[in-house]
C-alpha cells in the first residue's frame, strides 16, 4: 500500500484546522440565541452531521447503483465506505438533536417525519451491513448490497413522504415551515454564516474519512487477495 | 450444476425469446409447483396460521383489548400479525427450494429470471391471502368485531402485494446467507414501513367510516410502492440469482 497522497494529507490538517475554527465560531462569533440560549449551539452540528449523513447516503445509492452496471469491485468498496460514514454521522446527528430536543421540544424523542425517517435509515445500514457479514463471497456480497442500498435508497425517501402525511414539528430552516413547527427562529446573518462554515468544515471532514475509508477497503481487498494466494 | 450456470455471461442469455404466452405459462408452472407441494404436505400454511394465531393471542394480552383499545387498535393487531406470519412464510418458500437443491434446478430450466420472480411472488402472495382471509373471519368472532368491509379486503390486497414483492426478492437474497433466519425479518421490516404506515391508516380509516377522500392518500402510497417495489424487484432480480 503506497503511503497517503499529498492531498489526503493536506485534507487531513484542512479537518482539524477547519474544525477548530467551527468550534470557535459556534461559540465565540455566533450570537446568543434569545429564547434558546446555548442549547441552540447543538443546531450548527447537528444540521452538519444530518448534511453529511445525507452525502453519504447519495454516495452510497449511486456507488451501489453504478456496480449493478459496472461489476467493478472498487465501486464496492466505496458503497461501503460510504454505508458506514453515513451511519455513524447520521447517529450522530440523531442524538444531537435528541438533546436539542429535550429542552426545547420537551422529549428527546417524537416520532416525527425527520427522526423516524433518519432512525429508519440507520435500520436499513445495519440491516445492509449484516447482510454483507452473512456471505463470504466477495462478488455476492457486493451485488446483494448493491441491490439492497438500492431498496433502501427508493423506500427511505417514501418512507419519508408517508410519515410527512401526518403533521410535523420540526423546525424547517429553509424554505418555508408549517405553522405547527416548534422551536424555530430567525437567523442572523452572523448565525447564518457560521452554519454555512459547518457545513463547509463538516463536508472536508466527510471527504477526508471517505478517502481514508476507501483506502481502508482497497487495503483489505488486497490482504483478501494476498491469503487466496498463498 | 453449479458451474454450468456460471458459465452463461448474461442471465437471459440461455433463455428463449421472450414469447407472451410462454412467459405466462412458465410463470403458471412455479405458482402450480408450489401450490401442488403446499397441497401434499401442507407445512407452509399451517405454520403461518398457526403463527398468526398465536400472535393474535399474545396481543390480546399484551394489550388488554377492550372495546374502546380495540377500536383504535385493530389495524395495527392485524398488521403486525400479517407482516410476522408473513416474514415465516416467505422465509420458509425459499428455504424449501434452496434445501432440496430445487433452486439451481429453476434457475438451469430455459426460461427467462423473471418468470421465476413473478411465480414465486404471486405463489407467495396465495399463501398469504389465504392466511389473511383466515384470521380476519376469526379475528371478526373473537373480538365480535366486524371486519367485512370492501375498503379494508382491498387495503389489504394492495399492502399485500407490495409487502410479497418486496419480501420475494429480500427472502431469496436473505436464503442464500450464512444467517438466513435471522436475516429476513431484519432486512425486510425497515424497507415496507411505507405499506405499514400506509395500510394502517387506511385500514382504520374504512373500520371507523372516514370519508374516503381522507383515505385516498393512503390508497395512492399503497399503489405507487406496489408498482415501484414490483417494477425494481423485476429489473434487479437478475442480480439476486446469477451466480
Amino acid at each position: 500500500m503506497e503511503p497517503q497522497p499529498v492531498a489526503l494529507k493536506v485534507l487531513n490538517t484542512l479537518s482539524i484546522l477547519f474544525f477548530l475554527g467551527a468550534l470557535g465560531m459556534v461559540f465565540l462569533y455566533a450570537p446568543l440565541e434569545v429564547t434558546m440560549n446555548y442549547v441552540q449551539k447543538i443546531f450548527y452540528f447537528h444540521t452538519a452531521n444530518a448534511w453529511v449523513g445525507m452525502l453519504g447516503f447519495l454516495a452510497a445509492a449511486v456507488a451501489g447503483f453504478i456496480y449493478l452496471v459496472d461489476h467493478d469491485l472498487k465501486w464496492d468498496i466505496i458503497e461501503v465506505a460510504a454505508i458506514e460514514i453515513s451511519l455513524v454521522f447520521f447517529l450522530i446527528a440523531i442524538l444531537s438533536g435528541s438533546i436539542w430536543a429535550r429542552p426545547s421540544w420537551g422529549t428527546y424523542w417524537t416520532w416525527e417525519p425527520r427522526l423516524t425517517t433518519a432512525a429508519i435509515l440507520e435500520m436499513v445500514y445495519i440491516a445492509c451491513l449484516l447482510l454483507r457479514q452473512g456471505i463470504d463471497d466477495p462478488d455476492r456480497r457486493a451485488r446483494f448490497s448493491a441491490v439492497y442500498t438500492l431498496i433502501g435508497s427508493i423506500s427511505v425517501p417514501i418512507t419519508f413522504l408517508s410519515i410527512r402525511l401526518f403533521r410535523t414539528i420540526h423546525p424547517v430552516l429553509i424554505g418555508s415551515g408549517s405553522a405547527s413547527a416548534q422551536g424555530s427562529f430567525d437567523m442572523t446573518p452572523k448565525m447564518l454564516v457560521t452554519l454555512f462554515f459547518t457545513l463547509g468544515t463538516f463536508s472536508v471532514i466527510f471527504v477526508t474519512l471517505f478517502w481514508h475509508r476507501i483506502r481502508l477497503g482497497q487495503l483489505s481487498q488486497l490482504v483478501d487477495q494476498r491469503k487466496l494466494e498463498e | 450444476m453449479r458451474s454450468v450456470a456460471s458459465s452463461s455471461p448474461l442471465p437471459a442469455h440461455n433463455s428463449p425469446p421472450r414469447h407472451n404466452s410462454s412467459f405466462v405459462k412458465s410463470i403458471g408452472a412455479i405458482i402450480w409447483k408450489d401450490l401442488a407441494a403446499e397441497m401434499r404436505s401442507r407445512e407452509l400454511l399451517t405454520a403461518m396460521l398457526v403463527f398468526a394465531l398465536l400472535v393474535i393471542l399474545i396481543f390480546n394480552f399484551a394489550l388488554d383489548l377492550d372495546a374502546t383499545t380495540r377500536k383504535a387498535a385493530t389495524p395495527g393487531i392485524l398488521w403486525a400479525t400479517f407482516a410476522f406470519a408473513g416474514t415465516l412464510g416467505l422465509n420458509r418458500s425459499m428455504a424449501l427450494e434452496k434445501d432440496r437443491g430445487c433452486f439451481d434446478g429453476l434457475l438451469l430450466a430455459p426460461v427467462d429470471r423473471s418468470a421465476i420472480y413473478f411465480g414465486k411472488l404471486i405463489s407467495n402472495l396465495v399463501f398469504m391471502l389465504i392466511v389473511e382471509a383466515v384470521v380476519l373471519p376469526v379475528y371478526s368472532v373473537l373480538y365480535n368485531t366486524n371486519l367485512f368491509n370492501p375498503g379494508l379486503v382491498s387495503v389489504i390486497l394492495l399492502g399485500s402485494i407490495g409487502y410479497v414483492a418486496v419480501g420475494t426478492l429480500l427472502s431469496s437474497m436473505a436464503v442464500q446467507t450464512r444467517t438466513r433466519d435471522v436475516l429476513l425479518p431484519i432486512l425486510l421490516f425497515p424497507v415496507i414501513i411505507p405499506i405499514l404506515i400506509a395500510a394502517v391508516n387506511a385500514s382504520s380509516g374504512f373500520l371507523q367510516g372516514i370519508a374516503q377522500a381522507e383515505i385516498m392518500p393512503y390508497i395512492n402510497l399503497l399503489l405507487v410502492y406496489d408498482v415501484i417495489f414490483t417494477a425494481v424487484a423485476f429489473m434487479v432480480f437478475d442480480f439476486i440469482v446469477e451466480e
